[in-house]
């Protein structure tokens, strides 16, 4: 009875393990099949070449260059953003805050990823864009950069959180040795603690830079939808996700090539965010090799 | 409070030019954690080029004392300190002292060997560069004379280069020794340095610190009762936050004065 019992236990747990496993592969299997029958009838030369991204006008183009550029530069914003503040949080709170603040702040600053994107992306659209407006007035209503930039304070976590995680797993012998020969805390953070944690923090900015590119609503509300190959961050752009959003909510026929431009676009955007995934996990592995 | 080591056990036959004084004095030492009393008026003259074994039991507050030598303790939250203690005749705990050039003069090695993870060069030119030495040659001689001094120049001068936890345990430890000795200190305290390693690296270790003594002051803390009676001039033993027996290492293992020091190395407990 009892072999029953585990066995029925052991099974389920597994299947449920499998669901998720199958689920992963429909997506993709459903992301793959319906973007082949995209590039049936768009060459896939001209959908990495051509400048312009119009499937929804009369005169189609296909290039995803536009929808790729407005991605990278919302990104790269948000990363020039996210980067050096929730890296000095993370050196702050691991070599140099008590104990204590670090327990409560750090549940404060997780926080941070905790808010809707969607109450972001309206923050970037009615607060942060007419504030810069103040000193860039031809910044136009919708930008990349206070979408960058409010995407950027929603990552920070992602970046201090994680950074701190490794920063703070470097043995404690490795700092008393360098204040040991007379260094100081900053020296000791820079030259000895950092270094020695620089996977778990590359780990963390691969793992921001991931979200960034998924991000969604932020940059669909804050950043336009204007397909644009350009690399001014005053202008309105659009990314892949917010290109998604758009067709999904306008009235494309279904099995369309329209349609199927979602697609397309949202296979590139896996192939990117699971390079990204697979470079993190990689380094995480021999990371873990390094303290064991 | 005794003076207890007076000056009818020195030798006084060698023809010093300058009678050198104790290299570290400590003064009604008080440690505690909190409420809890770490050390309990300690107070102890160490000469210079000698080397003092410190003995005890785990919890004996040994560790605590030796790293009061270097202000080691200073991160411990609670930690709080009172007497007086003197390196070279100046007050360590006084207010303006840099913390920073007393540790460039007191170096330590720990029980475990904790190299940095960077190159066996890079290790050992640390002290150097965190002091803003930026001319290369100086640098890499003093690596290469720290190297030689820890025994370890032979073993790794082709591979100067590679990470330094390559080596074996007994290597990152000469390794921390030489990364002690490139700052160029006048005193080296060691945290039980053999503790983590096979007894033919230990012998290597103690051989080491039995050449060092010519040209440093060497304070050890060793669990091993063998260790200290084998590389130490002058013992200390600890019990329960107290110095309770100070004196010669000969004097300590054989005919000691209080009854629990001979309990101790006698091995009836501890």
């Amino acid at each position: 009875m009892r072999k029953i019992k585990e066995l029925i236990i052991e099974k389920s747990l597994l299947s449920s393990a499998l669901v998720t496993i199958a689920v992963t592969v429909g997506i993709i299997l459903v992301l793959a099949i319906e973007a082949f029958l995209f590039f049936k009838e768009v060459s896939f030369f001209d959908f990495l070449t051509d400048t312009q991204w119009t499937p929804l006008f009369t005169e189609k183009h296909y290039g995803i260059l536009p929808l790729l550029s407005g991605t990278l530069l919302t990104t790269f914003i948000a990363i020039s953003v996210a980067l050096p503040i929730g890296l000095s949080i993370s050196i702050y709170l691991s070599e140099y805050a008590p104990r204590s603040f670090r327990k409560t702040i750090k549940p404060l600053l997780e926080l941070l990823a905790a808010v809707p994107s969607v109450v972001y992306g309206f923050f970037a659209l009615v607060v942060v864009t007419p504030y810069l407006q103040q000193f860039m007035p031809s910044l136009s209503g919708f930008n990349s950069l206070s979408a960058g930039i409010v995407m950027g304070i929603m990552i920070i976590p992602f970046v201090s959180s994680l950074s701190e995680d490794a920063l703070f797993a470097v043995p404690k012998a490795l700092r008393e040795a360098s204040y040991g020969m007379g260094a100081t805390r900053l020296q000791t953070a820079f030259k000895v603690v950092v270094p020695a944690a620089s996977s778990g923090i590359i780990v963390s900015i691969i793992l921001a830079i991931s979200r960034a590119i998924g991000e969604t609503m932020i940059v669909a509300i804050a950043a336009g939808q204007q397909p644009r190959l350009t690399l001014d961050p005053t202008v309105p752009v659009e990314t892949i996700t917010a290109y998604i959003v758009q067709v999904s909510l306008g009235d494309v026929q279904h099995g369309s090539l329209e349609y199927r431009t979602i697609f397309a676009a949202g296979i590139t955007l896996f192939v990117f965010t699971f390079l990204l995934n697979t470079v993190s996990f990689r380094i995480r592995k021999k990371y873990r090799e390094k303290y064991e | 409070m005794t003076e207890i080591m007076t000056e009818k056990t020195e030798d006084l036959k060698i023809e010093a030019p300058i009678v050198e004084k104790y290299k570290l004095q400590t003064r009604d030492v008080n440690v505690y954690y909190g409420d809890f009393q770490a050390i309990k008026d300690v107070s102890m003259n160490i000469k210079p080029r000698s080397i003092t074994a410190f003995i005890g039991p785990s919890g004996c507050g040994k560790s605590t004392f030796l790293r009061l030598f270097n202000r080691m303790n200073d991160y411990i939250e609670d930690f709080k300190m009172e007497g007086k203690i003197k390196i070279d005749d100046n007050n360590i705990y006084k207010n303006k002292i840099q913390l920073e050039q007393l540790r460039k003069d007191v170096g330590m090695v720990f029980q475990k060997p904790n190299p940095f993870p960077k190159s066996i060069f890079e290790n050992v030119a640390y002290g150097l560069k965190i002091q803003g030495i930026k001319d290369k040659k100086l640098i890499a001689d003093r690596v290469e004379k720290a190297l030689v001094q820890a025994d370890l120049w032979n073993e790794v001068k082709d591979n100067l280069n590679k990470s330094a936890l390559t080596l074996s345990g007994g290597q990152q430890q000469r390794l921390c020794i030489a990364r002690t000795l490139a700052v160029e200190p006048s005193i080296i305290l060691m945290d039980e340095p053999t503790s983590a390693l096979d007894p033919i690296s230990t012998a290597k270790i103690e051989e080491l610190i039995h050449h060092l003594k010519k040209d440093y002051t060497i304070i050890i803390v060793t669990h091993n009762m063998q260790q200290a009676s084998r590389i130490s001039d002058y013992t200390a033993f600890f019990y329960m936050g107290e110095l309770i027996e100070f004196d010669k290492t000969k004097k300590i293992f054989t005919n000691p004065e209080k009854k629990r020091t001979e309990n101790y190395i006698t091995g009836r407990f501890g």
